[in-house]
């Protein structure tokens, strides 16, 4: 018996549920060679910014318990770049591309990215990182001018947060925020769309609800927790901008309790991550109700843990007599 | 060309107390590597510690010790002189140290050869050069001097020098093997317990204040960052080029995550992918 292990995300088909999650796969072209990448079933891109972005000054990872932190700031070479010379190597792999995209504080970047992206066939969805912790919106000091006749004034309202990224908000913290962003980008575009979660929030599902208002095809949780690492010998924190991001097996209980909320309040499909390092951990996130699953920090251990879990959750699958993956999404027991 | 293989460890034993050398049957990896490359290896099955560790190669293997012969016949293999791959390194946390505990005939899972390597290319071929290693920033640098050797006869340079600074004399590794294969080693020591009491640093622009062409040179080397940063000083008032090899914590080794990056004149460049090695002039120092 052959299990069925394709799925849908909004008109997205993943001949399988597993994925690469953003930032954590590069552009994929650092794994060619040795990872067989036409078996995954979908590769995020890391995320893309409309102009070109240094990021963050070193040290921008540390290592943690069952984990590690990030600051990388979203460094990326632009949409205009990563068109010309990273989209290629993407397409050429064969399996479905996903970009990441996000604002660098002005949130109508959004928009025009989307815009943008919207006529390349080769680009089969994308998704919005509206929860990067390491890069918040700041206050836009000079509107972007082609983009200032975009009908998408209730954006306007998001511009004007506070500008230090240690108090400043992320979109995915305010779901009136998240609605009017996945509203505007949703006007501008046919693509299945993925707004991807921040953990770090009171109640994730009132921002899963509102994307799923707003016409998100799906959401992807979650992205990191911020944290701190400090060298109690030289008294400094162990990042150079101080906080980041924390990801690993040491975030998958809440990552898993995130996605068992979301499961229960809205209708779209889920992409579920945070910690998976394994077919075991994957298949807990399916049964929290995830339809999908992104393998994001273990990469960066495993260079080929996606193509590992893929052929674990077939074994699975074939082992158990279960035909189709998706009679086993939500099936936790309570 | 990167692996990812399971290699079979044939030794890790004691150079010092805190200094140990680990040999790893990988054919694969150690037939393309070159001087100044390095493998990131899975040092624990669990999580701790969770990330890999970033490894210099310090030497190719061409001649096994009999305990070897077991591994290599176990392995099917035919005994290539590319067979295994040599480090050197410092137990300095937890997965150094969980490292130093393995024993002959564990698998660890390794990927390499990565990064980029010393540059020995004919149009850059120096008449001479010199090998300057702080610390345990010796590991690459013998990889280095054995593809001299191999590449060109000592007798075409002039100069084969290697100089060692360390802390203190129990700390000088090395030194034999490089007069072994014909280097002319000097040693620097902080507390001057062997050789020149200072600095390597110091040492290097001793020699080359005394050296008339000095510019007909090349530098190699690696060690801690502020090294390296006189090193880069020195190469400028010299007008000497050098090539440094920069230590960093890296996550992922294979440039995805962009984690391990250093300031260049042309901005951010990963550690791991476009280094570890770069042109000393070529770093921003902070």
């Amino acid at each position: 018996m052959k299990p069925i292990l394709c799925v849908n995300i909004g008109k997205l088909r993943l001949k399988n549920p597993v994925i690469v999650a953003s930032g954590t796969f590069g552009y994929a072209d650092e794994f060619k060679g040795f990872v067989d990448l036409k078996k995954i079933g979908g590769i995020v891109s890391k995320t893309i910014t409309l102009s070109p972005r240094k990021g963050n000054p070193p040290p921008r990872t540390c290592e943690t318990p069952a984990g590690m932190l990030n600051s990388i700031g979203l460094e990326n070479p632009g949409v205009e770049v990563f068109i010309k010379e990273k989209l290629p190597i993407l397409k050429k792999i064969g399996v479905p591309v996903i970009v990441s995209i996000a604002s660098e504080g002005d949130p109508r970047e959004f928009v025009a990215l989307a815009k943008q992206l919207d006529k390349i066939k080769d680009i089969v969805a994308i998704e919005l990182n509206i929860s990067c912790p390491n890069v918040v919106s700041r206050l836009a000091s000079q509107p972007v001018n082609q983009l200032a006749s975009e009908p998408v004034n209730q954006l306007a309202g998001l511009i004007g947060t506070p500008a230090n990224r240690h108090t400043g908000t992320l979109i995915s913290q305010d779901s009136s925020s998240t609605y009017a962003l996945v509203k505007a980008v949703r006007k501008v575009t046919k693509k299945t769309l993925i707004t991807k979660l921040s953990p770090n929030v009171t109640d994730i599902t009132e921002i899963a609800m509102a994307a799923e208002k707003a016409g998100s095809d799906a959401v992807s949780l979650i992205n990191t927790l911020i944290g701190m690492s400090i060298d109690a010998e030289t008294k400094r924190p162990k990042l150079a901008v101080i906080t980041g991001g924390l990801s690993g097996p040491a975030i998958k209980p809440i990552a898993l309790r995130m996605v068992w909320e979301v499961y229960q309040k809205v209708k779209i499909p889920i992409i579920g991550m945070g910690g998976i390092m394994d077919t075991q951990d994957a298949r807990e996130f399916f049964l929290a109700g995830a339809t999908a699953i992104a393998v994001g920090t273990a990469n960066f251990v495993n260079p080929r843990v996606s193509i590992e879990i893929i052929e674990g959750i077939k074994k699975y699958l074939r082992e158990n007599k279960i035909k189709d993956i998706k009679t086993f999404i939500g099936g936790l027991k309570l | 060309m990167i692996f990812q293989t399971k290699a079979k460890l044939i030794k890790n034993i004691a150079v010092t107390p805190k200094c140990y050398k680990i040999l790893l049957l990988c054919p694969q990896i150690a037939k393309n590597a070159n001087p100044g490359q390095f493998v990131e290896i899975k040092i624990s099955d669990g999580f701790e510690p969770f990330l890999r560790r970033p490894l210099s190669i310090h030497n190719v293997v061409s001649q096994f010790p009999p305990e070897a012969d077991q591994p290599l016949a176990e392995a099917g293999k035919p005994v290539s002189r590319y067979a295994a791959i040599e480090i050197l390194y410092r137990v300095i946390g937890k997965g150094t140290k969980l490292l130093s505990e393995k024993k002959p005939g564990e698998l660890l899972d390794i990927i390499g050869p990565l990064g980029n390597s010393f540059n020995l290319s004919t149009t850059h071929y120096p008449l001479s050069a010199i090998l300057v290693a702080g610390g345990i920033g010796v590991a690459p640098l013998f990889f280095l001097a054995e593809k001299l050797k191999q590449d060109y006869p000592l007798s075409a340079i002039r100069y084969p020098l290697v100089l060692i600074g360390a802390k203190t004399e129990n700390e000088v590794f090395c030194k034999k093997e490089f007069e072994k294969i014909g280097c002319d080693v000097k040693i620097a020591t902080d507390d001057g317990s062997r050789g020149f009491k200072g600095r390597v640093m110091d040492l290097l622009g001793n020699i080359l204040r005394a050296t008339h062409d000095a510019q007909r040179t090349t530098i190699y080397s690696c060690g801690p960052r502020p090294m390296l940063k006189e090193i880069s000083r020195i190469s400028k008032e010299y007008n000497i080029p050098a090539q440094i090899s920069l230590e960093e914590h890296m996550a992922c080794g294979i440039g995805a995550c962009l984690g391990c990056v250093v300031e260049t004149k042309q901005g951010y460049k990963r550690v791991c992918k476009e280094g570890p090695v770069f042109d000393a002039d070529e770093i921003i120092w902070e």
